[in-house]
């Protein structure tokens, strides 16, 4: 049992009031950062003075029985795991931890989920309530630590993936689940046409299916769930039983696979899960039951833009390639409009990470 | 505010109106709009300008545009099912009701997505999905009538919550209008989206936003087999303990529904469940999924009613033991409505923990309003549905009932709850708004609005109070304005 340090604990918010009413009054933007683990991913590279909230931790509240924890934004994923497993309980969205430095506020700015993300939601799922401080320096309160709330607009699950550019995020509300009883993984040999015609169909069966990749060709379905479950549908599907089968999910969600190593521009395609295969690409890795497609390579963003909007969904450039430029598929006029008068609404003075999402954001 | 048209105005935007939709488009009659003046929160109506029936998009986009351009507020209404008041007409707007566009366009059993108009109807999804195996989860009590346009407008729940999620779990895209008009795509087909998450803001907004034209919600597979435990319990805090229990267990239940004495009795006398009448509270838990897993966790469920003190314990062995079960819980809103001559329906959120406690304080304020009160809880999200009964023609207990029910939303957020699980805002809630939310807090959610909605003719009047509109709203008295 690895023994975890809770002294570290503080509320650091006033000091981000502080260091934002600064940034404010310079007109001076900041950089969000806290464990630093996603500076070059996902986002356009955009440099400004440093918002360090990497302090600003701890977990606020843990109701095992409510499936709620309450942490600060700058709690490392792998303290609230940890806490989390001392009741045999996950976080649904399976997320990155990225060498231990990955926190609670970046995943959720960056909107990250892991393979479990089709059957147990995403972290924007997962989301009950937020605290977080606008561009006008004010600490608000969104959502709760209830699983139900419509009161007023969603502006928790808003946050997710808006890369820190409407709020820094200070602390987070999450619904969190029980640690499935059993797991087990199936291994086939198949190429990638065949393997998305494969994990889709068995997504439509009410078996217990967590977790459906391809890579170098083989189909991997991970089972969790009752072991009685688990145990008859591992008879039922046939295939190989994998051995230490929790490695291939653990390198597939920290991104450690081979697959993922070297310089090569690394573009993420969310699109149609049953979406045909394009042959013409090179490396190619499959997660999320299809919905989530990996790709290597030098491509002009252009063409990969037409793919994934032919597959009803959209790319992103999320690590590597020229950060300079756009990251993220192109938005329709009317779109584009509508989400910088949001922008406006949260931050209408530009400080809060400007750039990182689109240039024009 | 809104101001309203000159008679010359006024006479040319119905005319347009008229020459877009056809005479059997549009209602201009009072008489014949009365079936429009309210949502199923009967104690708010009024009526509008006009009420059209497009039965395109592309009218649905004409009638925005003219209404755009005439400044004249528009509130849409599906099938009139909400609880909130949300689809109250404006008097000096048009009324939206898409529930002409009914289709169902496209079922992709592989990708497990369907593709519908905003009128069709929440179970006809399911219906029209089952013969692929397939169905969609949100499963609010009007089912059978409620729209999916209105479930998104409202983020609708049910009783499959917990395991299932919200409307906002299980949709992936939608079309919609702006209030000038202008058609975009929000969400996609893979399971996020670049930029803001619009699909995110947009469900639960409450027809403030924009007009929802075209859904793509998902579809799960229909479970193998659903089980029913149901178990009587001498205390409404046994229960609640019992409730812990199963979380408490890993057990994740499908459904987990608790009816306090009033609420089980009106239920077993109207349906004939088989409640036990003596007990104070009882439970229905669902487990589902495959066979295997239904059986271990059935049997862990009724083991752990019982270590827990159940007084009485049934388990359904077949379809229809599980429907009679259900049939009590399905019919308790109906049935309660039988005691009284009306009842008010409430919806507070609080931390399951906390259900005894505030079902006790509950109790306490039926007595000093001396109205009765039956309670239905669902215990799996903390969703408390408080039902007071009163007489709508007596005015001093319409009174009663609705500081009644004001009370307990603030008791919900006292608890660290919140004024609303699944019903929304609407009107009737608009005044808890401030016990739930800071000034700044209601800035920040009008700012929304704003950039959305500039000229605030979307539904307005409600979901959000709109404070630099309205200096006064918080010295306003306590009593809303309806007839």
């Amino acid at each position: 049992m690895i023994e975890h340090d809770y002294s570290t604990a503080a509320d650091r918010s006033e000091h981000i009031i502080a260091a934002l009413r600064r940034a404010r009054d310079n007109r001076r933007p900041v950089t969000i950062s806290a464990g630093g683990s996603k500076r070059h991913l996902a986002g356009r590279d955009c440099e400004y003075e440093l918002l360090d909230v990497s302090e600003h931790r701890g977990i606020v509240d843990y109701q095992p029985q409510e499936l709620v924890i309450t942490a600060r934004a700058g709690t490392p994923l792998s303290e609230l795991n940890a806490r989390l497993q001392e009741q045999q309980q996950i976080l649904p969205f399976e997320p990155p931890q990225f060498g231990g430095r990955a926190t609670l506020g970046g995943t959720l700015a960056c909107n990250l989920s892991g393979p479990a993300r089709p059957w147990r939601g995403s972290i924007r799922d997962t989301v009950l309530g937020v605290q977080l401080i606008n561009g006008k320096c004010e600490r608000l309160n969104f959502g709760g630590r209830v699983m139900k709330n419509v009161a007023g607009y969603d502006v928790s699950r808003l946050q997710a993936g808006a890369l820190g550019t409407l709020g820094v995020v200070c602390e987070v509300s999450l619904k969190v689940l029980p640690r499935p009883e059993k797991t087990l993984t199936l291994c086939y040999a198949m190429r990638a046409p065949d393997a998305i015609q494969s994990m889709n169909r068995r997504a439509g069966e009410p078996k217990p299916l967590s977790g459906a990749c391809w890579l170098d060709n083989h189909l991997y379905l991970r089972l969790s769930g009752a072991a009685s479950a688990v145990d008859s549908t591992a008879a039922q599907w046939g295939g190989d039983i994998l051995a230490a089968d929790t490695r291939i999910w653990e390198e597939l969600r920290d991104m450690t696979l081979p697959f993922f190593s070297g310089e090569a521009p690394l573009w993420r395609f969310s699109i149609k899960p049953s979406a045909p295969v394009k042959p013409d690409f090179g490396p190619t890795l499959i997660d999320w039951c299809g919905a989530q497609r990996w790709v290597r390579g030098d491509y002009a963003r252009a063409a990969l833009e037409q793919v994934a909007a032919s597959a009803g969904g959209h790319v992103t450039l999320f690590r590597g390639g020229d950060r300079s430029t756009e990251v993220r598929s192109p938005l329709s006029a009317t779109e584009q409009a509508l989400q910088q008068r949001l922008k406006h609404a949260f931050d209408p003075d530009g400080i809060l990470n400007p750039g990182r999402l689109y240039s024009w954001l | 505010m809104i101001e309203q048209l000159s008679t010359a105005a006024r006479a040319d935007l119905m005319q347009r109106l008229r020459h877009c939709l056809g005479d059997d488009g549009i209602i201009e009659e009072s008489e014949s709009q009365r079936p429009f003046e309210c949502d199923a929160l009967i104690l708010y109506c009024d009526l509008p300008l006009a009420v059209v029936l497009p039965a395109t998009v592309a009218q649905v986009q004409q009638v925005l545009r003219i209404c755009h351009q005439y400044a004249v507020p528009v509130v849409a209404r599906g099938a009139g099912t909400g609880l909130c008041a949300g689809a109250m007409p404006h008097p000096d707007g048009v009324l939206l009701v898409l529930s002409k566009l009914d289709r169902i366009l496209d079922i992709d059993p592989l990708a497990r997505t369907a593709r519908v108009q905003p009128g069709v109807s929440n179970l006809a999804i399911s219906e029209a999905a089952t013969c692929h195996g397939l169905y969609y989860a949100p499963d609010p009590s009007s089912q059978i009538a409620c729209t999916i346009g209105g479930n998104v407008a409202e983020n609708s729940g049910g009783v499959h919550c917990l395991k299932y999620g919200l409307t906002v779990h299980n949709i992936l895209s939608l079309n919609i209008l702006t209030v000038a008009g202008d058609a975009l795509t929000i969400g996609s087909l893979g399971l996020d989206s670049p930029g803001y998450d619009l699909l995110a803001l947009f469900t639960g907004s409450e027809g403030l936003l924009g007009i929802v034209t075209e859904i793509t919600v998902r579809l799960l597979p229909s479970p193998e087999l659903a089980q029913v435990v149901m178990a009587g319990f001498a205390s409404v805090s046994a229960a609640g303990d019992a409730v812990g229990a199963v979380i408490a267990a890993g057990i994740i239940p499908a459904g987990l529904e608790m009816m306090d004495s009033l609420a089980l009795q009106a239920a077993e006398d109207f349906a004939h469940a088989g409640y036990p009448r003596d007990a104070a509270a009882i439970l229905l838990c669902e487990v589902d999924g495959s066979r295997e897993e239904v059986a271990q966790h059935a049997a862990q469920v009724a083991h752990l009613f019982d270590s827990m003190g159940a007084t009485s314990l049934a388990m359904s062995q077949d379809e229809a033991q599980r429907a009679l079960l259900w049939k009590g819980r399905k019919s308790a809103f109906p049935a309660v409505g039988r005691l009284a001559p009306d009842y008010y329906c409430m919806d507070g959120t609080i931390p399951r923990g906390q259900v005894s406690y505030v079902l006790n304080e509950i109790y306490r304020l039926a007595g000093h309003y001396g109205l009765r009160v039956a309670n239905v809880f669902h215990a799996g999200d903390g969703n408390l549905h408080p039902l007071i009964l009163f007489d709508a023609s007596d005015p001093q207990e319409v009174h009663k009932a609705e500081q009644f029910g004001a009370k307990i939303l603030e008791l919900s957020v006292r608890v660290g709850g919140c004024i609303t699980g699944e019903h929304g805002v609407g009107v009737e809630k608009l005044r808890q708004m401030a016990s739930q939310f800071s000034t700044e807090e209601l800035l920040q959610l009008e700012d929304i609005k704003h950039a959305f909605d500039p000229a605030l003719n979307l539904n307005p009047g409600k979901g959000v109070p709109i404070l630099k509109r309205c200096q006064e709203y918080r010295a306003l008295p306590a009593r809303h304005q309806h007839d």
